[in-house]
């Protein structure tokens, strides 16, 4: 049990560390990349958070003696969710953008604000 | 139980994919359904401000799950004002809109109704996850919107402001996850009564979740260290759109006054009013770096946002204070700083149409056309953002520095918020006199701009109408908040509805 934690919670380290470091990079490829390490990292800790349980259901069954707690499963369900379709989002974004612009950097150069047309 | 409060989000969930599948091709019927939803909300809101305004608490409990173990919705007087709000900015927003801006990409309906449901659905959710959930869908509708109309700075500032909330939902998904290992709930009501019974072993990570919470709620609100995103993001963002916006900032705001008062607040033990402590400090640096902003700006648009920087600072100085007075005082002030920006961003768009190649470049060009117009509005919301008579600014900045007076704090935010104020009128006028006084001294042509019908001035002129009317109406929109504060510090009404069994069938 005491490994399984541990090897939980380095993995979940793991992840973060090296989100953090892409996160930092200035192009937005990595920076995606970054995102998506960070949320598998928020997913495994979410789904730790209802305690790691061995070999117990999480909904009621006859012959259970214990459970795990199935609060923190549909949590984690919905979040792998939302996580994939932002990161599909960003993906469709950061291509157009690199499209429109011709290179990949995050940073933004000053420039003002003029009304580039009409679509009437 | 009461079904009406499930209809600001059913509303536009229903009107949203019906604008998305149905009438996607045809503007006519598009802007047609669009207004009709938005003003049935905005009566459905006014209905719902009259049921919570005697101080009853109503509920929904979604699939009839009794609270915690099911989803509740709950309005109280602070919800009902928060969705007549959002109503009513969404309208007038929307008739904006309607002069041009809608046609220029493809969706702009479907998304505008798919923001307004996420905001309404965060101002009534009662439980800490769904929380997380309308914010992401309010925050994926925004992404659409903010890059509308397209073009490579909006995009790449579109990439930026993404990848700042997606880090955002991770913390707010640990934070979450922190509170529910410890408390075994995340139903606010129930929350609320769990966290001080927390194990002191457990206390460290209950803080933690609280502090982390606070921190992806200062995220939304643009609170210092946190506030970089908002002037690339607010400046690059179609105006209407930047305007809609003014109310985002205010749904962490809303936030944070629901978590901190309701689960952090009298009874949580260790953690109580712990929010306080690091809110006022950040909002007065929130304050001062957005007075400094205005004064350093080089486009309209960015002094606009630093202006709501600094409305920010403002707000959550009152609000971190926690004191019935203050917290009434804050809530005026929302209402008021909320119109007041979005007629701003609305006038930054009016100049930039006219313009043409100087765009809202802070440097003198030649006249344009309907210039004293535009320039009597962008005075008329000039003085309703910096806080000057005879609009309710002025009313509502007179009734934080009254509320603060007690405070440990108060000669800090006195002189911060008096000193703010002072560099931000100097920065409009500035700003002021350089887009329309010096325009006579500039020869040369101007390319010819976009001309746009009187629907758009007819929105703004609404939205300086309803900033009138928070004005004129100043002493019985003042009774309701302070009602209004008075339930947010005594939660055990919000507790005890939400909770009991008796109303679920």
């Amino acid at each position: 049990m005491l490994t399984m934690e541990l090897l939980v919670a380095t993995t979940i380290g793991t992840l973060t560390t090296a989100a953090i470091y892409l996160l930092q990079r200035a192009r937005t490829f990595p920076v995606i990349l970054g995102l998506a390490l960070l949320s598998y990292a928020t997913n495994v800790f979410l789904f730790a958070m209802g305690r790691l349980t061995i070999n117990a259901p999480p909904l009621i069954s006859a012959d259970a003696s214990r459970y795990t707690d199935p609060l923190p499963q549909a949590l984690v369900l919905t979040a792998i969710v939302i996580s994939f379709g932002m990161t599909a989002v960003i993906v469709v974004m950061a291509l157009r953008a690199w499209l429109e612009s011709g290179n990949d950097h995050v940073d933004l150069e000053s420039q003002p604000n003029i009304d580039e047309g009409d679509g009437e | 139980m009461s079904h009406w409060i499930i209809l600001p989000i059913l509303l536009p969930a229903i009107t949203a994919p019906l604008l998305a599948l149905a009438v996607r091709h045809d503007i006519v019927l598009a802007r047609t359904f669009s207004l009709a939803s938005s003003l049935l909300m905005l009566m459905l809101a006014l209905f719902l401000l009259s049921q919570a305004s005697d101080g009853t608490i109503l509920k929904y409990h979604l699939g009839n799950w009794p609270a915690p173990f099911g989803i509740v919705l709950a309005l109280d007087r602070l919800s009902a004002m928060m969705l007549l709000l959002n109503a009513l900015l969404g309208l007038l927003v929307l008739l904006y809109a309607m002069g041009g801006w809608d046609k220029r990409g493809l969706h702009f309906h479907p998304m505008f109704q798919f923001l307004l449901m996420g905001i309404n659905g965060a101002f009534l959710t009662g439980d800490l996850f769904n929380l997380f959930v309308f914010f992401e869908v309010l925050l994926i509708a925004s992404y659409g919107l903010m890059v509308h109309g397209g073009g490579a700075l909006r995009l790449r500032s579109g990439v930026q402001y993404v990848v700042i909330n997606l880090i955002g939902s991770s913390i707010f998904l640990i934070a979450v996850g922190l509170i529910y290992s410890v408390t075994g709930t995340l139903n606010m009501a129930d929350l609320a009564l769990k966290v001080a019974a927390v194990q002191p072993g457990d206390q460290a990570l209950l803080h933690t979740g609280a502090l982390l919470l606070l921190l992806v709620f200062c995220i939304k609100a643009a609170l210092v260290p946190v506030q970089f995103w908002l002037p690339a993001t607010y400046a690059n963002a179609p105006a209407p759109i930047a305007a809609l916006f003014a109310i985002m900032t205010k749904v962490g705001a809303y936030a944070i006054i629901r978590v901190y008062t309701l689960i952090f607040g009298a009874s949580a033990g260790a953690e109580s009013w712990i929010a306080g402590s690091w809110l006022v400090p950040a909002a007065l640096v929130t304050l001062a770096l957005g007075a400094m902003g205005v004064l350093a700006a080089r486009s309209l648009g960015q002094l606009v946002s630093f202006a709501v920087i600094m409305s920010m600072g403002t707000l959550l100085t009152a609000v971190g204070l926690f004191t019935p007075q203050s917290m009434s005082a804050a809530l005026y002030y929302l209402l008021h700083s909320t119109l007041a920006a979005g007629a701003m961003f609305l006038v930054v768009d009016l100049v930039v149409q006219r313009r043409a190649q100087h765009g809202d470049l802070l440097q003198p060009a030649p006249s344009f056309a309907q210039i004293s117009l535009i320039g009597g509005c962008f005075f008329v919301a000039a003085i309703a953002m910096t806080g000057m008579p005879p609009l309710s600014g002025f009313i509502a900045k007179l009734q934080i520095l009254n509320s603060v007076r007690h405070a440990d704090a108060a000669v800090w935010i006195w002189a911060l918020l008096l000193t703010g104020s002072l560099l931000s009128i100097l920065g409009f006028a500035r700003a002021g006199s350089l887009l329309f006084w010096k325009s006579t001294a500039v020869n040369g042509e101007l390319k010819p701009g976009r001309r746009s019908g009187t629907l758009p001035l007819v929105a703004l002129g609404l939205v300086f109408g309803s900033l009138l009317l928070l004005t004129i109406f100043a002493g019985p929109v003042n009774h309701y908040l302070e009602q209004t504060a008075a339930q947010l510090f005594a939660p055990q009404g919000y507790i005890d509805a939400v909770l009991a069994t008796e109303g679920v069938r």
